[in-house]
């Protein structure tokens, strides 16, 4: 099935890992070559949860695709709508109330770190750590409850729409998220006892999956793959929108390029994003949380693009409008499907647990790269 | 008082004066088979509930709690679910290899439990190799987990297979030297007289720091000759699915199941038996009120206390740890536990012959 390919040869042994796997997250399916347990080569085979998000949204109006886009990287449903209800937002002209911005960067950092808490679980239970998993849950569900408060969602939140959010935040909002910063500044020290300071985890991270900058670069890697190598790739500093240049954040950067460095990135930004909930938290600016838009919106003749940073790097929308209700061309730059495309230069000459960590350190959503 | 010895010596002396000697012994053989099979289902069902329990209880969960009272009734229930199941054999599977697996596994575990001593005079058979018989027969579970990956017909499995020879040939270097620290302390490879040896201190306590180095290693070393993790690379979930036993269903994947819990109890009974003193009470000095109240205690209870504590923490280890790698686990035995072990040895005959140990 992989002749073509030099690297196999005959009586090579070759694995199907997925689409049913217990390590895939997902409907991925990898076809690998062994050569007893050393990797030759990673084979990856997509499309069993494509859904034609893109063709989808085409037919739906400015309001309405909105909420498709939930489902495409459901582990950052808020930071995906940001984003379209940004692009929307460029083609409209329109200005966003102050506390629409506050709100939406308040939302967007609480995913991530809700999406990074269920990575760290599942990258645990990819090295056969099970309990991890609990522990990253037991605070994952205290933010999908802010959630459910607020936007009457856990998982496809829909709340963010073009020119400022749905509705007004919950009475209660304030007050349970600085009891999740409580809650987590409690107990993230756990995490490093647990995992990060494991002399077995230690040893299966580092010095494999090794990703070198340029080669970051090349295959198009976002977010913490890139960061993990060193490349300074933060949408949030480097083409800031809503408020993320008024408030104090660092971009986290690892040198290594290894799975521990990409490791770290993530758990360091979880500490980021709780910074970046303190400064606002107090600092909701009063006013409209939604700016007067016209019932039905239409887009100028044109061509507009919008990138935000999500839980796993870039996400980029294009939207080629003819000036009617409706997108005539929409694209997504989903950063998943090209952190996955790096997979096999890193999983090379590597062992297959190896491969099981790389994807873990990738973190993988599968409908996000399938779409 | 009463005591398993007891009731075994009053069954010996009513069946001898009943039954003819021939017949007698071939009594005591069913009986004694019979409570092999029962002591091998009770201990896979309790320590299947036991595993559940001090999972969810790390885990920050309740566990199984709608079977019986506090759901102690569960493993029961899923044993009953895996006898009327259909045991599928896959295509292109060597059949009689894949059949025959499952059983050599519960076999070698019930082999194993015969020389434990599990009450003061209460052991199945005392024989004069008693450590060596457990570490040989346990090297054939290995045979089991071969057979079962290689006729499977499954890539995983016989990855799983090969990962699991691997490792149990090396592990078990570690294991039996470590047991023969305590054989050279003890002088004898008798189980009974090991324990007997014990009975003014545990060779833990007796044996300074090489015993205890020993013990660390020997827990070690069977935590990956079980297959335990975060040595359970032959059936590393996240990785090969199952390991070797992917293709099994029903009883024959239960027999698995139970073989591995029951192996657990016996390495943990040996490592209780050879370190912790086996049936006998905690002891300081002698004769002293600490002493006495400490053998009211029943000898069972000592044995099977400090069997599930070790079993206990095996079970700590395996909600606690990410697995090794493959490299990673035989790199630890060839190039750390190995020479350790070795070298501990020498250390131990050295304190054997000069008559350091207390």
């Amino acid at each position: 099935m992989v002749e073509e390919i030099g690297t196999t040869t005959e009586g090579d042994l070759i694995i199907n890992v997925g689409p049913q796997h217990p390590a895939t997250h997902g409907v991925l399916h990898l076809v690998i070559t062994l050569n007893g347990e050393t990797i030759k080569k990673v084979e990856p085979h997509l499309g069993f949860i494509h859904r034609s998000i893109e063709k989808m949204c085409e037919s739906l109006t400015y309001r309405q695709f909105i909420y498709v886009t939930s489902r495409m990287d459901y582990l950052s449903a808020h930071i995906n709508n940001h984003a379209c209800a940004l692009c929307v937002e460029k083609g409209l002209q329109i200005e966003i109330p102050a506390r629409a911005q506050a709100i939406r960067v308040l939302m967007d950092e609480l995913t991530r770190i809700a999406s990074h808490e269920l990575w760290w679980g599942a990258m645990a239970m990819d090295l056969g750590a099970f309990t991890p998993f609990f522990h990253a849950f037991r605070e994952r569900e205290t933010i999908n409850d802010i959630m459910e408060e607020t936007c009457g969602a856990r998982l496809t939140m829909n709340y963010i729409v073009p020119g400022g959010v749905m509705q007004e935040l919950h009475p209660d909002f304030q007050k349970r998220v600085k009891e999740f910063i409580v809650l987590y500044k409690r107990k993230i020290h756990e995490y490093d006892e647990m995992v990060t300071g494991n002399i077995i985890f230690q040893n299966r991270m580092k010095n494999v999956g090794y990703l070198s900058a340029e080669d970051a670069v090349s295959y198009g890697c976002t977010g913490p793959t890139a960061r993990g190598s060193g490349v300074s790739c933060d949408i949030r500093k480097l083409y800031p929108y809503e408020v993320y240049d008024k408030v104090e954040f660092d971009e986290i950067l690892e040198t290594a390029g290894d799975s521990f460095a990409r490791y770290m990135v993530r758990i360091r930004e979880m500490q980021q994003s709780i910074r970046i909930i303190e400064q606002l938290i107090d600092n909701i600016p009063d006013g409209d949380f939604q700016a007067k838009t016209k019932a039905v919106l239409k887009l100028p003749k044109g061509e507009f693009y919008s990138r935000v940073e999500t839980a796993r790097g870039e996400l980029g929308v294009y939207i080629v409008s003819e000036g009617g209700t409706t997108p005539y061309r929409i694209k997504f730059r989903s950063p998943g499907f090209s952190n996955l495309s790096a997979l096999d230069h890193m999983a090379r000459g590597g062992k297959l647990g190896d491969l099981i960590a790389m994807m873990g350190t990738l973190d993988l959503v599968i409908p996000d790269i399938d779409r | 008082m009463w005591s398993f010895s007891n009731i075994a010596n009053n069954l010996h002396d009513w069946l001898s004066t009943t039954f003819n000697p021939t017949w007698t012994l071939i009594i005591e053989m069913v009986i004694a088979g019979i409570a092999v099979i029962g002591l091998f289902a009770a201990l896979g069902l309790v320590l299947v509930i036991m595993e559940r329990k001090v999972s969810a209880w790390m885990q920050i969960r309740v566990g199984p709690n709608r079977v019986g009272p506090k759901g102690m009734l569960q493993s029961l229930a899923d044993t009953l679910k895996l006898l009327v199941k259909e045991g599928l054999t896959p295509n292109g599977a060597d059949k009689l290899l894949f059949n025959v697996a499952p059983f050599i596994a519960m076999i070698v575990a019930m082999l194993l439990l015969a020389p434990i001593a599990f009450a003061k005079d209460f052991q199945l058979w005392d024989l004069n190799i008693g450590v060596l018989y457990v570490s040989a027969v346990s090297s054939i579970m290995v045979i089991s987990i071969l057979m079962a990956g290689w006729s499977s017909n499954n890539k995983y499995s016989l990855m799983g297979a090969m990962r699991s020879g691997a490792q149990i040939v090396s592990y078990e270097l570690s294991a039996g030297l470590s047991i023969l620290a305590i054989v050279v302390l003890t002088g004898s490879l008798r189980v009974s007289d090991i324990i007997n040896s014990q009975a003014d201190g545990w060779w833990i306590f007796k044996g300074h720091i090489p015993v205890i180095i020993a013990f660390v290693i020997f827990i070690i070393a069977v935590t990956a000759e079980t297959n335990r993790a975060p040595f359970d690379l032959a059936e590393a979930e996240s990785e090969l699915t199952a390991g070797f036993h992917t293709e099994y269903s029903g009883m024959k994947f239960a027999l698995f199941f139970l073989a591995e819990y029951v192996n657990i109890f016996v390495v943990c009974g040996i490592g209780a038996t050879l370190f912790l003193g086996g049936w006998q009470p905690l002891h300081f000095g002698t004769g002293t009120q600490f002493n006495h109240i400490m053998d009211y205690i029943p000898s069972s209870l000592w044995f099977i206390g400090k069997t599930f504590f070790l079993i206990f923490v095996i079970m700590w280890f395996r909600w606690t740890f990410p697995r090794l790698r493959i490299d990673q686990l035989l790199n630890l035995e060839w190039k750390y536990l190995l020479p350790i072990s070795m070298f501990n040895l020498l250390l131990v005959t050295l304190m054997a012959i000069m008559k350091w140990h207390f």
